[in-house]
């Protein structure tokens, strides 16, 4: 401030009403006024409690003297500058609006006065007055442009109170002076002020909000004017740089101009933009701001405040109620159905768990459910269905909070609402849940009957189901009170979820023939598994037909149907039949075994006997469910157990998948997600074992064959085994690289067919020497990594071979595509001629070969590649490449060598490499999620080692990193991106992804776990 | 627009009030306490503005003294922040020893 005198003329009213307590320090100002000196010495010379009373008493009168009307007219009067100044003051303090009148000419005057404090309280002084009485200072609105334009910064600072005041009362008459204002504007931002009026090196920043606040006001829905400003608020946005609270103050006006005035889309999002700045902050205040200035974002454009999304939710849960309350007010404006869900529902879990407080809880409570009944009450207005949606679920839990009104008159509010054209059915139903609450606290039932009676017959499946739902409440109220209690939303209900007492019932179909219920993923997975079959079906026929060819025997006829019908899962889906029984026993599982899991794992273990036993207990339990070792009952079962015997002959590892699948569905669906990691986790431990057991029984399968063929097969047993052990601790798919069959343990549903395909080759013709192959194998690498050193590639391995030529195959993991290379070796000595490898089309895969060397000739211990590259059509965990090469030796007949490989998800997975900006936004246009929260062993330091893991074995591009969460993002070839949203909170990890596809976050879930799990 | 302004100790005393409208002398009392509860209630992790009633409170800790600003919900609370610390500020330049001792 310019006047050192002025502040402590100012100060000095204040230093009155302290002096009781003041004392000593006053006086050292005590030569400052020979009267205040007096009270001062007179202060000190007390004695008692009753003499300071009656000095205190004799200097208010004193002091009322002082500042009555007619000194102070007087005063205004004076030469004297300290007493014109206290008279001001005066009279913009306590002056009685009867006396403004007498004193008006007075003040009037003072505004040419030749010292600007005097001018400025003169202005101050006509402020009051307009505040109190308008209509008598309205003659000088002239002189107010004066004081707008006076050459002293603070009295047109002064002016500009009484400016702000007018022009909101009344903005199209002060429309000719935007200019000015803006101009003024321009001037302080630019810093022409002198340096007294910076605080903290901002330049005034109380006169900028002022300034723009007044612009805010002329500006409003006036294009020509708003026009004018938009240069300065642009400016103001960009001179904002300084990180100090008062400039975060100036920013907070500034986007709440930008937002008041006629819109330009330019500045509008440079103002969001802004706001990040704030919500992002980690001082509340500021946060706090930034939600505020959200409000005026939202209510101007939803979608602008998308990119927010993130933090609103995250404010949501904030600890402080103030910040909570704050990012409801934004969620209550939210004016649109673009907002992401989540903000609601957690507005609504807000609403039901509440604070701490309770009383503060109720209050927020009647706060919303109030001001959605006056919403409602206004006629034509139209709300956003998810805005609905939230009203009726609140009206509905929280109704009972009204004094004033009954439930029945927000049943009336409601069924109104109901019979709206424009709410969508969706919202119907959460209003038909409304009433369904309100029901068993009203007293007179009319509508809800009405309502009854309209919707049982609606053409919609899920009204006429919630209405049937009400209806049949209805008629028991008193079950209805107790399903529908007041204020506990938060509590849970106990019921059966696994309906248990309609056991009896299903038995009771099951034994007249009625077909199995069918979970939705297990229909799923087989519709799956049969596209796989009929895959796998043409390549067992052409195998027996070239392969076999030779010595075709019933007992290699016999070996291949065994070995299908015990690997693993491929018996579950060879024929229809099986896949039946299997699910039969699901059912059996699904309400009676939940706890299953080690005892299935044992019994995987053993021979089959243990099956018929698994079996007979689902059947008893079918029965006796509380009772699951009751084996009496079980004579009684005799019919399901001929009926599922059939199933005996799947392979365990079916079995045990099966029991697994079902243990999962007695969880109720809420849950479904959380044990599906169990599920996945206890279903890869089974099928490793199953691979191995697979093997080991088709070993003992063909024990009547030649001996050398057992040995050989059961030291590939052996040889399984060991690379069992080793996978377990190498989960990555894509770091195997030294036989198919270790890939196969992620991968136990496709991978087996090859497995058989490779065994059987060695059961029909000799093996080679294996150093020889590997010899082969190492130049044949050496070779082919010179042409692809720019790429990631897997290693080189064996496809299949016979006495003839050896193919192997690698994946390259091209920016832009699976590059699968095929190199057939030619281990004869002879020329192989119109060597040519065919890739049948294969679903989901789309595969293109590649020109490459196109001689159909193979010389001698030469070496020709085939490169296809290849993309995934849909996505899925694993699937099966199978092809076939054919050759001619020396122009005899042609050879047939059929080979397959595997390909995983993640070799069509690419890091996709994008900025956090876009990230927001391409997180906020994706509408499939699915979230997870997954369990760390403690061993890890969270982040850092999951980013890791999730970085290198997933290939997910780390976009950004915000104290504990991270955000990854990648890419299904050719171009479906998904993100992948994670939280570290304690041990667990939250999960959250998102893609433009809908199943692809299933399946990066699932991989993500086994990542997880695996490192 | 700024309603009321006041300096308050942490025993809960009202060291200085100031009122910007009329507002009874027995409600004064009745409106100091409930601003002074609520405000000393909160903690520092928690943001300084609080609603209360029609108004928006605004407050900020300077050692043993609270001072807290009654706004109505045109303003802009960082801006009133930042003006209790220049107020403050204008203090401290003039009578430091007088606030530091005697306010409280």
């Amino acid at each position: 401030m310019s006047d050192i005198v002025e502040k402590t003329l100012t100060a000095l009213p204040g230093l009155f009403l302290q002096n009781q307590s003041v004392g000593g320090p006053t006086a050292a100002k005590a030569s400052f006024s020979s009267r205040l000196g007096g009270l001062v010495r007179g202060i000190t010379a007390l004695t008692s409690k009753h003499e300071e009373e009656k000095l205190i008493q004799q200097e208010l009168n004193n002091l009322k003297a002082t500042v009555s009307a007619p000194t102070t007219t007087l005063d205004l009067q004076s030469t004297n500058l300290v007493e014109v100044c206290m008279a001001l003051t005066i009279v913009s303090q306590i002056f009685p609006r009867e006396m403004i009148p007498a004193v008006l000419p007075l003040i009037e005057d003072k505004l040419q006065h030749s010292k600007e404090i005097i001018r400025r309280k003169a202005v101050l002084a006509l402020y009051k007055f307009y505040l109190i009485a308008p209509n008598q200072v309205q003659h000088i609105h002239v002189k107010f442009r004066k004081a707008l334009c006076d050459r002293d910064v603070g009295v047109m600072a002064a002016s500009l109170h009484i400016y702000l005041r007018m022009i909101k009362e009344n903005s199209s008459a002060y429309k000719d002076l935007t200019g000015s204002f803006v101009t003024i504007l321009k001037q302080v931002v630019g810093g022409k002020l002198p340096v007294d009026f910076n605080y903290h090196s901002v330049p005034a920043p109380w006169l900028q909000i002022q300034l723009l606040r007044i612009l805010g006001l002329l500006g409003k829905d006036d294009q020509r004017t708003s026009e004018l400003m938009y240069d300065v608020l642009d400016e103001s946005l960009r001179r904002a740089e300084l990180n100090h609270n008062v400039t975060y103050a100036i920013l907070f006006e500034c986007v709440h101009t930008v937002y008041s005035i006629y819109p330009k889309s330019e500045l509008l999002e440079k103002a969001a933009k802004c706001i990040g700045r704030f919500v992002l902050s980690p001082k509340i205040n500021l946060k706090y701001l930034g939600l505020k200035a959200l409000t005026y974002v939202i209510q101007q454009d939803p979608t602008l405040a998308l990119q927010h999304q993130m933090t609103i939710i995250e404010c949501l849960d904030h600890p402080d109620p103030i910040i909570k309350r704050e990012t409801m007010n934004a969620v209550f404006s939210v004016g649109g159905d673009v907002m992401h869900p989540d903000i609601p529902n957690n507005f609504l879990r807000l609403l039901a768990e509440g604070f701490d407080d309770e009383t503060e809880n109720q209050q927020l409570r009647l706060y919303a459910v109030q001001s959605y009944l006056t919403l409602l009450d206004m006629e034509n207005v139209f709300y956003p269905q998810r805005f609905l949606q939230v009203m009726s679920w609140v009206l509905g839990e929280y109704s009972y909070l009204l004094n004033k009104e009954t439930p029945e008159e927000v049943i009336t509010k409601l069924y109104k609402l109901l019979m709206n054209d424009s709410i969508s059915s969706e919202t119907k139903a959460w209003i038909i849940a409304a009433v369904t609450k309100l029901t068993p606290q009203a007293h007179s039932s009319n509508i809800v009957e009405r309502l009854i009676q309209e919707f049982t017959t609606s053409l919609d499946t899920c009204l006429r189901q919630h209405a049937f739902e009400l209806k049949h409440l209805h008629e028991n109220v008193k079950l209805m009170k107790s399903l529908l209690p007041l204020d506990k939303s938060c509590e849970d209900m106990v019921v059966d979820a696994s309906l248990s007492f309609l056991d009896g019932f299903v038995a009771e179909e099951l034994t007249q023939g009625a077909a199995p219920y069918k979970p939705h993923h297990q229909r799923q997975e087989e519709k799956l598994s049969q596209e796989k079959v009929l895959n796998f079906e043409p390549y067992g026929l052409s195998f027996s037909s070239s392969g076999f060819t030779g010595r075709q025997s019933p007992a290699g006829i016999s070996l291949g149907s065994d070995v299908s019908g015990n690997s693993t899962e491929t018996g579950l889906k060879e024929t229809n039949g099986l896949k039946l029984e299997g699910i039969k026993k699901l059912w059996g599982k699904e309400g009676y075994l939940p706890k299953k899991e080690s005892k299935t794992g044992d019994e995987t273990e053993a021979p089959p006997v243990p099956q018929e036993s698994i079996m007979m207990e689902n059947v008893d339990q079918t029965v006796a469910k509380k009772d699951p070792s009751q084996v009496p009952m079980q004579s009684k079962e005799e019919k399901e157990k001929q009926l599922l015997a059939s199933s005996l002959f799947v392979g365990l590892g079916s079995e045990s998948t099966i029991n697994l699948l079902g243990k999962a569905d007695t969880i109720s669906h809420k849950f479904r997600r959380k044990s599906k990691i169990k599920e996945t986790k206890s279903e890869e431990t089974t099928t490793d074992q199953n691979i191995i057991r697979s093997s080991f029984s088709s070993s003992s399968n063909v024990t009547y064959e030649e001996d050398y063929c057992l040995d050989n097969l059961q030291d590939r047993g052996d040889k399984e085994l060991k690379k069992f052990s080793l996978s377990s601790e190498l989960l990555d798919s894509e770091s195997l690289t030294e036989l198919p069959l270790v890939e196969k343990i992620s991968n136990c549903k496709l991978s087996a067919p090859s497995l058989f395909a490779d065994n059987n080759m060695e059961v029909f013709h000799p093996p080679q020497a294996t150093p020889a192959s590997v010899a082969n194998e190492i130049s044949l690498a050496a070779s082919l990594l010179e042409e692809t050193t720019e790429h990631i590639h897997s290693d080189l391995m064996e496809v299949c071979n016979n006495e003839a030529i050896s193919v192997s195959s690698y994946k390259i993991w091209k920016d832009d595509c699976l590059l699968v290379v095929w190199s057939v070796f030619n281990k004869s000595g002879l020329e192989l001629k119109s060597a040519n490898l065919e890739i049948p089309p294969a679903e989901n895969f789309k595969i293109t070969e590649k020109p490459g060397c196109c001689l159909p000739i193979i010389e001698a211990e030469g070496t020709k590649n085939f490169q296809y590259s290849v993309q995934m059509e849909k996505p899925f965990t694993e699937g099966n490449l199978s092809g076939f090469i054919t050759y001619q030796v020396m122009d005899t007949h042609s050879v047939q060598l059929e080979f397959s490989v595997n390909l995983s998800l993640l070799d069509f997975i690419r890091p996709l490499k994008i900025s956090t900006e876009d990230f927001g936004k391409l997180w906020l246009s994706f509408a499939n999620d699915v979230k997870q929260n997954v369990k760390m062993s403690e061993s890890q330091a969270p982040l850092h080692s999951t980013l890791k893991a999730l970085q290198q074995e997933l290939r997910l591009h780390v976009v950004d990193i915000i104290g504990n969460e991270g955000l990854l993002a990648c890419q299904l070839l050719p171009s479906i991106p998904c993100l992948l949203h994670f939280r570290v909170h304690g041990d667990m990890l939250a999960l959250w992804f998102r893609s433009s596809c809908s199943t692809l976050p299933d399946y990066l879930l699932y991989q993500c776990q086994k990542v997880m799990e695996g490192s | 627009m700024i309603k009321f302004f006041l300096m308050v100790n942490k025993q809960g005393q009202t060291r200085l009030s100031k009122y910007y409208e009329h507002v009874e002398i027995n409600k004064r009392t009745l409106l100091e306490t409930e601003v002074i509860k609520s405000c000393l209630s909160r903690s520092s992790e928690q943001c300084s503005f609080i609603e209360y009633k029609d108004f928006k409170l605004i407050y900020r800790q300077y050692a043993a003294l609270f001072i807290v600003v009654g706004v109505n919900d045109t303003e802009n609370e960082m801006a009133i922040y930042e003006f209790i610390h220049n107020f403050v500020e204008v203090l401290d330049d003039y009578f430091s020893r007088v606030l530091r001792y005697s306010a409280v």
